[in-house]
């Protein structure tokens, strides 16, 4: 396994601190922003970038948590690996109605996540607007989706792996793009 | 310890709680605590099922168990069709293999089976293409009812291993009784038994549970008590002498509750016999937990429909 670092402890501080300074400057009204990480690394990169717009604004904006896993297009005989998604908590603490949604997700990829995202958002509520956040967008999209804020853009090849490590989960911290060497 | 949730199920089917592993029990009780969450939201629909049928087979009456699967298809977007004994050709004789045969030309996902025999659903899951769930045979197994149970105990203990669970009643006729047994013991829990001498089958104690003939025997220290139903349609006559004589020695009575840690946890598979087997003031008591029972069984049967639709088998060499 060759792996190549693209951000590091401080390089992913940094990209959430840029995009929360870019979210203040662009949500007209700050108090109707509302942060969802989908299981499981959006949800602690999320709380991160909660506790930035709070540096910036003094206003903490709720959290929640979203498990997109009986929305996914792959369940059943379409999925290689014959193994169901495990399922994990769907966590809003408040409603949904009316809010800006900021949805926060570790990388973007095909774009089929963020589909599921959505049709499991909808399911809760009727947000005035739905954002997207992501720390790092590795291209190669299969649906017309695109993200309104970008940690970092990481162009890849699709045998490659984009691996994000968290300290709230991995222990360790930093991005990297790793290769199976042949 | 916790034991290790498996990666999924090894079997297409769910016939019974003995071909499973103490990490696919957990793997489902897993699966069914977070699929709880969906009944309390706005929309109370996913939909991981969409495009899925599921033929719902009950040869024998059954309201409970037949709802709560139903409501589980439809919870997760499957298309349910349901069919009882009364009102098909099994009544005009058709055997169980040909109905199925002919229902699995219409190309079902799935088939919830309740039968009167024993083996009936092991029978159709060698024969049929689709995944069977077995939902009570004969005096056999009752699968999805002992994983409600133990999602119960669960969710309110935080753990099965270490509890000290009696179950009291018809344990000869009791389907439930014997997942149950052979559910606990692998997740560690101490399972005691009592009934009647008379509804205790021989080798009882082979499932991996103590077994007693008087109530008072397995109540003391018990952390949950598990009171079965006397199953009076299923004898060809009464094994005990009368109804009143089987409620002076073995009906939960808040007395006989007492004996048990105070904090004991009071539970029925239902339909309950109000007087018979359980005592109005325990089944509607502060330690009754007999109608989160149900709303755990919603869930249970959510998480296998989820878990089997996954497939099975080896996993591609990705």
């Amino acid at each position: 396994m060759h792996r190549v670092q693209v951000l590091d402890a401080r390089g992913i501080t940094r990209a959430l601190e840029r995009i929360a300074a870019e979210l203040v400057e662009k949500v007209a009204d700050e108090k109707l922003l509302y942060l969802v990480g989908v299981q499981t690394r959006g949800v602690p990169l999320a709380r991160r970038l909660a506790q930035a717009l709070a540096a910036n604004t003094g206003a903490q904006p709720p959290v929640g948590a979203l498990d997109i896993s009986l929305y996914r297009d792959d369940v059943g005989p379409w999925r290689a690996a014959h193994q169901q998604p495990v399922l994990h908590a769907t966590d809003l603490p408040h409603s949904i109605d009316g809010r800006v949604i900021c949805l926060v997700d570790d990388v973007l990829y095909t774009g089929r996540t963020v589909r599921a995202a959505l049709d499991t958002l909808m399911d809760y509520g009727r947000p005035q607007a739905i954002r997207l956040v992501v720390l790092v967008d590795r291209g190669h999209r299969e649906l017309p989706i695109a993200a309104d804020y970008v940690g970092r853009t990481v162009p890849t090849a699709r045998d490659e792996d984009v691996q994000v490590r968290l300290r709230e989960s991995d222990g360790e911290e930093g991005v990297w793009i790793a290769k199976e060497v042949v | 310890m916790r034991v290790q949730p498996a990666l999924r199920l090894a079997g297409k089917d769910l016939v019974g709680i003995d071909p499973l592993s103490p990490g696919e029990i957990q793997l489902l009780l897993d699966t069914a605590e977070e699929m709880r969450a969906i009944a309390e939201r706005p929309i109370k629909k996913v939909p991981a099922l969409r495009g899925k049928t599921v033929v719902n087979l009950f040869m024998e009456a059954s309201t409970r168990t037949r709802f709560s699967f139903e409501v589980a298809e439809k919870r997760l977007s499957a298309d349910s069709l349901n069919f009882s004994a009364s009102a098909s050709s099994v009544s005009k004789g058709e055997t169980l293999i040909d109905t199925a045969r002919n229902l699995e030309a219409m190309q079902p996902d799935f088939i919830v089976l309740r039968h009167q025999y024993a083996g009936a659903p092991h029978q159709l899951a060698r024969i049929l293409k689709a995944s069977v769930i077995n939902a009570g045979d004969g005096a056999h197994e009752h699968p999805t009812q002992a994983l409600l149970d133990a999602l119960t105990i669960r969710i309110r203990r935080g753990t099965l291993a270490g509890q000290v669970v009696a179950i009291i009643g018809d344990l000869q006729h009791s389907r439930v009784v014997r997942s149950n047994v052979l559910l606990l013991s692998r997740m560690g829990a101490t399972v005691r038994v009592a009934g009647p001498p008379s509804l205790i089958p021989i080798g009882m104690e082979e499932l991996g549970c103590e077994v007693h003939r008087r109530i008072e025997d397995v109540l003391a220290g018990a952390d949950v008590v598990m009171m079965l139903r006397i199953q009076l349609e299923r004898q060809g006559r009464m094994n005990f002498p009368s109804v009143r004589e089987y409620y002076d020695f073995f009906a939960l009575t808040p007395e006989r509750l007492k004996l048990a840690k105070k904090d004991c946890l009071v539970m029925h598979p239902g339909p309950i016999n109000r007087g018979v087997e359980i005592d109005s003031r325990v089944a509607d008591g502060p330690q009754s937990v007999i109608l989160e029972q149900v709303t755990n069984g919603v869930a249970v049967r959510m998480a296998v429909l989820y878990l089997l639709a996954g497939g099975h088998g080896e996993p591609a060499s990705d």
